[in-house]
């Protein structure tokens, strides 16, 4: 089965890009990243700024139990309604620098659509760093998925 | 020939996939592993051929035949590597889905 979101990182470059159809018309899936509440809601994150246009900026912090447990912003440089985001990502009080992010929307059907994310770090290090980083946990759930695919070959 | 030396790339194809899951049981030839799918057999050599390039299987010659194993060591770093950042990312995008689904029924 072809798996929904994709993440293609190539060895050597500085950078990776994830994929993703989504069931939904692209107005709806722009509006998802487009709106506080609704980013609040699936991304599980207050926001604290949201400033959807070119030289503006964003925040958002999400809290466990009452503490913040991650704090991230960045800066707007592009914004196209339907189309494109461009951004940078800052997690803050961690060593990660500043990342570039290209977001590209497109429609595919008319109730269906894709999202390109194209995310450029510092280097290869911080890249690898940042993926193996906060998922230690995922690695039993990659496992498992494994197992149930070797069941469907049998 | 190197040209598709990278590993991710090489995991990226469904059929490649299945070789590997189909050879981690056991240790396999060529012609067995061919015998498992619908594809011609010269397509089946092509991905056993990038498969080893890029150390995801390894060949053992094992008197006239040779047979293909996984890598266990490169597969776990691939895996570990990869696999849970990706399933964040698809989590987090379903999330989406719902979400979205449930506020386009509410209009």
């Amino acid at each position: 089965m072809e798996q929904k979101t994709k993440v293609n990182a190539i060895d050597n470059k500085q950078e990776i890009v994830i994929t993703r159809e989504f069931d939904l018309p692209l107005e709806l899936l722009f509006k998802a990243y487009e709106d506080p509440g609704l980013f609040e809601q699936w991304m599980e994150t207050k926001v604290l700024k949201m400033e959807n246009k070119k030289h503006g900026s964003y925040a958002f912090e999400t809290s466990r139990n009452g503490t913040v447990v991650f704090r991230a912003n960045g800066t707007i440089h592009e914004f196209v309604t339907n189309k494109k985001i461009t951004r940078t990502f800052e997690m803050e009080n961690t060593p990660f620098p500043v990342q570039l992010e290209f977001l590209e929307f497109e429609k595919l059907k008319n109730d269906t659509s894709k999202l390109t994310m194209h995310i450029l770090f510092k280097s290869i290090e911080f890249r690898n760093q940042l993926m193996q980083m906060p998922f230690a946990q995922g690695i039993n759930m990659a496992h498992n998925r494994l197992q149930e695919i070797v069941k469907k070959l049998k | 020939m190197n040209l598709r030396r990278d590993v991710f790339q090489a995991i990226a194809d469904p059929t490649r996939r299945a070789i590997l899951l189909l050879v981690a049981t056991q240790s396999m030839t060529a012609g067995a592993i061919a015998s498992n799918f619908d594809t011609a057999r010269p397509t089946v050599s092509k991905h056993l051929q990038i498969l080893t390039e890029c150390e995801l299987l390894t060949q053992e010659q094992n008197g006239r035949e040779i047979y293909y194993y996984t890598n266990a060591q490169k597969m776990k770093e691939v895996a570990d590597f990869i696999e849970p950042f990706r399933k964040m990312w698809d989590d987090r995008f379903n999330k989406l889905e719902a979400v979205m689904k449930k506020y386009n029924s509410k209009k």
